[in-house]
């Protein structure tokens, strides 16, 4: 097969590339360009946005021997991505960015770009596995790197997305063991550092980044009740679940710490409460998506596992499709769970579907999030 | 098999320089240095001066050698910006146009945001002619204003030639020092310093057959400029550091050689040229070739296509084996806009479906038939993944 392998300029999308190439595919190395202005983002190893990292992912595939090109899409991942995280902090939801990137650049736009430029698949380092069932239809599945494991931010993945993917180290017991191959591979991103942070935000600070483009307007903090507790300097600066920086200086009657249970931009009120308020027993979303084959009779509840966090613990759920919803109704609530962020519902290992939560209803009466409670 | 038309990023080292080159490296001695053997060096650097100068048209203490293209640009802008405001404070103004080179482009801004120089451009017109009666009307009003002038005497993306003697003919009358960024120009087309007018002129090796990292500013003997390096007051105390010998005789030979051929090398590259013009445009009628109606280099053709990005064609031919160039990118490598393009009135879209093919003295039909064969079904593919960044 024609491979494109995207090549961010780290060790994991280093040897996925390589072990393509030993698999026999005819490989071609592209780095995507996500910056409006490339050179004027976070340098260090970091992100995906530097020359350095443009400079290591092209020395990976000189030593790899495959052809290397920059691609620029940094209009499109404006668009699509940092514009639409901002929108979502502005409607005081919770977005995954890097889920975003997966949906709308890497496995849409470059996906599409590759295919009309006459190749057959494009191949991330990603830690996750495609398999085919018995009858051939193509699964994502966990990678056996548990620790590592990415297929939460690949559950958008359609059919057609699969058909045209490649996760050549998916199946690898650990990092540890890609980093040593690629020391072996003589790679010199080996012992590059992890990125962990949002790449278009260069400092990682994304409350001041997101303060700078949505301006602060202070408001009040208040409890369940709408007791006015302090003052904030911007909504968007918090998260549901969040605990440090609310700078309230009375103590709560029980003595316990205070958690963010909700933002509410339109009334510019941060609502606070006890940790047990943030517990979530079910979500839904409107926007779902099914990664492979779909479930058959979907609307009948079915077991399975719900994970909302790219590296949060899976909980046990009932889910079903419910007037054109997918609802899941998990058997141990999740604390602080946000609209806007992303639920990703599995079969075994298997990454059945995936919705954008509009959503929850809470373990605590009366502290439901979302225009309507759905479900229950 | 490959095919390099890509020759106004850099050309083939010619065999006849490189046996020079090599020759001159084994050569001890610093040219400073006042025994024999420092001499030999310094013998060897000025016989260089002096033929290059001889191609140039211009006189030997004229040519200040220097790392290449940026750096004369650099000096002389610089140079002479710091020399005429520290004549007279009010003289702050830098006429240029949007069509430079970045070698000019950034450091007239850097002048702008770091020692108050204002920046002035000249208008330029969809086929990217400098406008000289707007020039001439701006130096009447203002020229009490002007430090200088920096207008390219050939755009390297595009090819398009600017009447140079114009300019400095209307220069001329205020005593407004001219300097041209001529690095695509010379090799080219005739280009006597004597007859243009200038007062300071930048060339660069490597676009003509000679090696990469040394070029040359000349500076008319009358003109002033405070240097931007500072240590042995070599050349002039104008540009001080060891003297490089090797490649000043290289740069000399490659230059001679050139200057040589020029009239026969012009015609030949004119007809490779007017073919592959002719049987691009009759690919596709979305392609169109850029600066059509202006006098252009016979070795540089540029061309847009509408609703593909260039960064998908150079992919595409690359894969053939085929280097050829949109004209810009930044350092990381990413297919940018043309700033070029933009200032000669194109939307972004328009600036980033761009295609350059350049001939070098190694260019033959060959190359055009092989650009020719493939460059329709890449026009194809790149259309059908289209302008994918949007």
């Amino acid at each position: 097969m024609k491979v494109l392998a995207a090549m961010s300029g780290g060790v994991d999308s280093a040897v996925a590339a390589a072990r393509a190439v030993e698999a026999g595919h005819e490989v071609v190395g592209v780095h995507l360009a996500l910056s409006r202005m490339p050179g004027t983002l976070r340098t260090g190893s970091r992100g995906c946005c530097t020359i350095e990292d443009s400079m290591d992912a092209q020395r990976a595939a000189n030593l790899i021997g495959i052809p290397y090109y920059v691609w620029d899409f940094s209009e499109k991942f404006k668009a699509e991505v940092v514009d639409d995280f901002i929108s979502e902090y502005q409607s005081g939801r919770t977005p995954n960015p890097c889920m975003r990137c997966n949906e709308r650049i890497k496995f849409a736009a470059l996906l599409e770009k590759a295919l009309a430029l006459g190749f057959d698949a494009v191949c991330t380092g990603h830690y996750a596995s495609i398999f085919s069932d018995d009858e051939g239809n193509l699964e994502l599945h966990r990678s056996m790197a548990l620790a590592k494991d990415q297929s939460y931010v690949l559950g958008v993945l359609t059919v057609d997305q699969l058909k045209h993917s490649m996760f050549p180290i998916g199946h690898t017991a650990s990092k540890d063991e890609i980093r040593a191959e690629a020391a072996a591979r003589g790679l010199s991103v080996a012992a590059k550092p992890d990125s962990y942070d949002i790449c278009f935000i260069p400092e990682g600070d994304t409350q001041d980044w997101l303060a700078e483009r949505l301006g602060s307007t202070a408001g009040e903090i208040v409890d369940m009740e709408g007791n006015v507790l302090g003052n904030h300097q911007g909504a968007h600066g918090f998260t549901v679940g969040q605990r440090k920086g609310l700078q309230l200086g009375k103590p709560a009657v029980d003595g316990k710490p205070r958690y963010v249970l909700a933002v509410d931009v339109i009334s510019n009120k941060v609502v606070v409460g006890p940790q047990q308020a943030l517990a979530v027993v079910e979500l839904s979303g409107d926007r779902f998506t099914w990664c492979g084959k779909p479930k058959e009779n979907p609307e009948i509840f079915f077991d399975a596992h719900v994970q909302v966090r790219a590296h949060g613990e899976q909980v046990p759920a009932s889910v079903a499709v419910v007037d054109g919803a997918l609802v899941m109704r998990l058997e141990e609530p999740i604390l602080g769970v946000a609209p806007g962020q992303t639920a990703v519902v599995y079969l075994g290992t298997r990454v059945l579907a995936q919705t954008t939560i509009d959503r929850t209803v809470s373990a605590v009466d009366a502290f439901s999030t979302g225009s309507a409670s759905a479900g229950a | 098999m490959s095919v390099y038309l890509d020759n106004a990023a850099t050309t083939p080292v010619r065999p006849e320089v490189l046996v020079e080159y090599t020759k001159y490296l084994t050569l001890l001695g610093n040219p400073s240095s006042v025994h024999t053997s420092g001499q030999q060096v310094r013998q060897a650097l000025e016989e260089a001066r002096e033929s290059l100068a001889k191609t140039i048209d211009c006189d030997r203490s004229e040519v200040l050698f220097t790392s290449g293209g940026t750096e004369s640009d650099n000096l002389a802008i610089k140079g002479i910006y710091w020399q005429r405001n520290s004549d007279d404070a009010k003289r702050n103004v830098i006429i240029t146009a949007g069509t430079e080179h970045h070698g000019v482009i950034d450091p007239i801004e850097w002048l702008e945001a770091q020692q108050n120089a204002e920046v002035v451009l000249v208008p330029v017109n969809f086929d990217g002619e400098i406008d000289l009666n707007w020039l001439a009307e701006y130096l009447k009003a203002n020229h009490e204003k002007v430090a200088l002038i920096s207008l390219m005497w050939a755009n390297n993306e595009t090819g398009v030639v600017t009447d140079i003697v114009a300019v400095t003919s209307l220069a001329k009358t205020y005593s407004i020092p001219v300097h041209s960024d001529a690095v695509a120009a010379f090799g080219h087309i005739p280009t006597s310093f004597k007859n243009s007018g200038l007062q300071a002129m930048s060339i660069s090796a490597h676009k003509i057959g000679g090696p990469v990292g040394v070029g040359a500013l000349i500076v008319s003997r009358n003109t002033k400029l405070v240097s931007i390096i500072h240590g042995g007051g070599q050349e002039r105390g104008m540009r001080s550091g060891t003297m490089n010998a090797p490649a000043a005789k290289a740069f000399a030979l490659a230059a001679a050689i050139c200057i040589q051929n020029l009239i026969s090398e012009i015609e030949r590259v004119q007809q490779l040229r007017n073919r592959l013009i002719t049987e691009v445009l009759a690919i596709t009628s979305t392609i169109s070739l850029t600066g059509g109606q202006a006098n252009r280099l016979a070795n540089i053709s540029h061309f847009t296509l509408a609703g593909a990005s260039g960064e998908s064609l150079l992919f595409l031919l690359d894969q053939k084996g085929i280097f050829v160039s949109t004209g810009s990118a930044c350092q990381a490598g990413v297919n940018r806009p043309s700033h070029v393009l933009i200032a000669m009135g194109r939307t972004e879209d328009q600036a980033k479906g761009c295609l350059r093919i350049t001939f070098g003295h190694e260019s033959t039909e060959s190359d055009v038939d092989a650009v020719i064969k493939e460059l329709p079904a890449a026009i194809e593919s790149a259309l059908k993944a289209g302008l994918s960044s949007q």
